[in-house]
């Protein structure tokens, strides 16, 4: 019982895990918050369904053509609107954020209606596998094993490449990067293309589970923050174990104390953690400056 | 520079000068007047309006003046217009018990969520508020209590004798709070409390260092703001006669943020002017085929080329083009642009005026 708890746990915990990686490294970079990540994830399942079901494209191109869309917004938006930034403090960037999942959801809205729509994935949500006594769907091993392929490709990316490390710099102190000869305002577009492609995974591995429409992700990206919160919003790896945390810890309060108030544990997830130690369970506290 | 911005005692009056005064009397004039020269089933935009601004007022406040933000007004809303609707029908409370009692219970709550802000920057602050306001929809939607989903119907309400039914009742009462609220929403702003919100928008450090309470002002301003959008609330659970948790959605905060970012940050002319543009397109957007011209194409075109029932998006679209376009060109908003006219007005007379004599010597 516990173990199949845990299971289903990691399933949900997968998905929120991405979403809090994809916030995480942009808000390192930026210092703000996405609140249009979950919007631009969303519009880019919109284009795999319309690719598959529309146009009859194959699963491997839709999902290809997505990300690529997906990369594309990201770069688009940090290029196009949150650099216009007319007096970049973190209130007005968070506002353009707002501003841009507003406009995306509308438009979402506007051209797919509010309809519930299948999503066509290549693996189901009812067929199973059994280990011992635990049960898993399909769906849920696929989307734990993908987010963890793609997790740990952006680890090593991070880690092992010239760009990744010339991200992380520029991460961390933009004007340092800048004189060391890295191209930091390329560097970050290509931080919200690399995000945003992550989000966009997220999406793709969400809509097979419930149906497609333009409320997509607002619950996993309360979730994502969640996760990034309690893992901290400044170590990535933080926020990936905090959104398999959260996963567990969710599924645990949903068997044992009340299934109708699961989704209510992110938020109160948020206010103890926010409470008692602000940085995230693996953070560090940031210097302050005056 | 004119004597009077210098003085302190002219700087923190109410109302500085008969000029104001002035256009204050011009102002409620047309206030009484209005529903009278209106078509009646504009009284009710107007109304809906006016709630706009009464939120937009204490939004303000927060955002503008003390510089914290909030993802989750629509949650103090529903707090407010919850408490007043379930005192007058479980306590059997007259609604002018049930009006006050919806600010000091949102006003409870909005200092509960100051307390968590006094350790929170800007962008932990907006993900916290905005899991407020989606918990309170989520609690208020499956207690029984609350009505749940179904939501609660309005008993009515009597001011005393006077039954409050009606359109041009509710504009009375409405639109007499959201000026009596934005002279003290002005009020506050303009003396001493304002002066510390600002203190610590530009910097905590700073501002504690030259004696302000912090702790003390960041909580205030959370608890007058929720104030502001409790009686808001209460007030539109008595226009419209129905509530329930959907309409406290998240993206209303967002469109509440959206409309004092759009009038301006800051200033109460701006707050004003912002919730009444964005309370018009929010409840226009419902039937924006019906607009004169604009409607029709942006029905013809959505026929072609969107879905037909996605129509009513467009306000969305707009609210968050809007506010984009705000950050990105004019960051002080309607009222910077205000501003902005203002300058350009002095600087042609200033030169109209150097022109004149170079003229007559040449």
């Amino acid at each position: 019982m516990l173990l199949q708890i845990v299971a289903s746990g990691l399933s949900s915990g997968s998905i929120y895990a991405l979403v809090a990686l994809a916030l995480v490294i942009t808000y390192k970079t930026t210092g703000v918050p996405n609140f249009a990540q979950g919007e631009m994830a969303m519009f880019s399942a919109f284009v795999a369904y319309v690719l598959i079901v529309d146009y009859n494209v194959g699963f491997v191109v839709a999902f290809g053509a997505a990300l690529v869309f997906a990369f594309v917004l990201g770069i688009g938006f940090e290029g196009v609107f949150l650099r216009r930034t007319k007096n970049p403090t973190h209130l007005n960037l968070i506002i353009m954020t707002l501003g841009f999942q507003l406009a995306l959801f509308g438009l979402a809205g506007w051209r797919w209606g509010a309809d519930q729509r299948r999503f066509p994935f290549p693996v189901s949500a009812n067929e199973v596998v059994h280990f011992g006594n635990v049960t898993v769907s399909t769906l849920s091993l696929a989307t734990i094993s993908i987010a963890l392929v793609l997790m740990a490709a952006v680890f090593a990316f991070f880690r092992f490449t010239k760009l990744g490390v010339a991200m992380q710099a520029t991460q961390q102190d933009a004007m340092a990067a800048r004189i060391n000869g890295v191209p930091a305002r390329a560097v970050v577009a290509l931080t919200f293309g690399i995000s945003s492609v992550i989000g966009a995974v997220a999406a793709l591995l969400t809509a097979p589970l419930i149906t497609l429409d333009p409320t997509l992700m607002w619950d996993p990206l309360l979730k994502g923050f969640a996760a990034a919160v309690l893992g901290g919003m400044n170590t990535p790896i933080g926020a990936v174990l905090g959104g398999y945390l959260l996963g567990i810890v969710e599924n645990l309060f949903g068997a044992y104390v009340s299934v109708e108030f699961k989704s209510a544990v992110a938020f109160l997830i948020i206010v103890i953690v926010l409470w008692f130690r602000p940085v995230g369970l693996f953070g560090r506290k940031p210097p302050r400056k005056v | 520079m004119t004597p009077r911005e210098l003085d302190h005692y002219a700087d923190v009056q109410l109302l500085p000068g008969k000029a104001a005064i002035a256009k204050l009397v011009v102002l409620l004039a047309v206030l009484a007047v209005l529903p009278f020269v209106v078509p009646g089933y504009r009284i009710f935009t107007l109304n809906y309006m006016a709630v706009f601004v009464i939120v937009g007022l204490g939004l303000s406040i927060l955002v503008g003046d003390t510089g914290q933000v909030s993802l989750g007004h629509a949650g103090f809303m529903a707090i407010g217009a919850y408490t007043s609707v379930l005192a007058m029908t479980e306590l059997g409370a007259p609604f002018l018990i049930a009006l006050p009692a919806a600010g000091l219970v949102s006003a409870f709550f909005g200092f509960l969520l100051g307390l968590p802000a006094l350790r929170l920057d800007g962008p932990y602050l907006a993900i916290a508020t905005l899991g407020f306001g989606l918990a309170v929809t989520l609690i208020i939607g499956h207690g029984s209590f609350f009505g749940g989903h179904m939501g609660l119907v309005v008993p009515d309400a009597y001011l005393g004798p006077i039954p409050l039914s009606g359109d041009i009742s509710h504009y009375f009462l409405i639109v007499g709070i959201a000026v009596v609220l934005a002279l003290a929403a002005r009020n506050l702003s303009v003396t001493r409390v304002g002066r510390a919100f600002r203190a610590i928008r530009d910097s905590p450090i700073a501002a504690e260092t030259m004696g302000v309470d912090v702790a003390y002002y960041k909580t205030l301003s959370f608890t007058v703001s929720a104030a502001f959008a409790g009686i808001a609330g209460s007030l539109l659970a008595l226009m419209n006669g129905f509530i329930s948790p959907g309409v406290f959605s998240v993206t209303l905060s967002l469109m509440f943020l959206a409309m004092v970012v759009f009038g301006g940050l800051g200033s109460i002319a701006g707050a004003v002017l912002g919730s009444l543009v964005m309370g018009y397109v929010n409840l226009r957007m419902d039937a924006v085929q019906e607009i004169p011209i604009f409607g029709p194409m942006l029905q013809n075109f959505s026929d072609a080329y969107m879905s037909p029932s996605g129509l009513p998006n467009v306000g969305w679209v707009l609210t968050g083009s809007m506010i984009m376009l705000t950050i990105m060109f004019e960051p002080r908003g309607l009222y910077g642009v205000w501003l902005r006219i203002e300058d350009g007005v002095r600087w042609l007379r200033r030169r109209g005026a150097s022109d004149g004599p170079a003229a007559g010597t040449g």
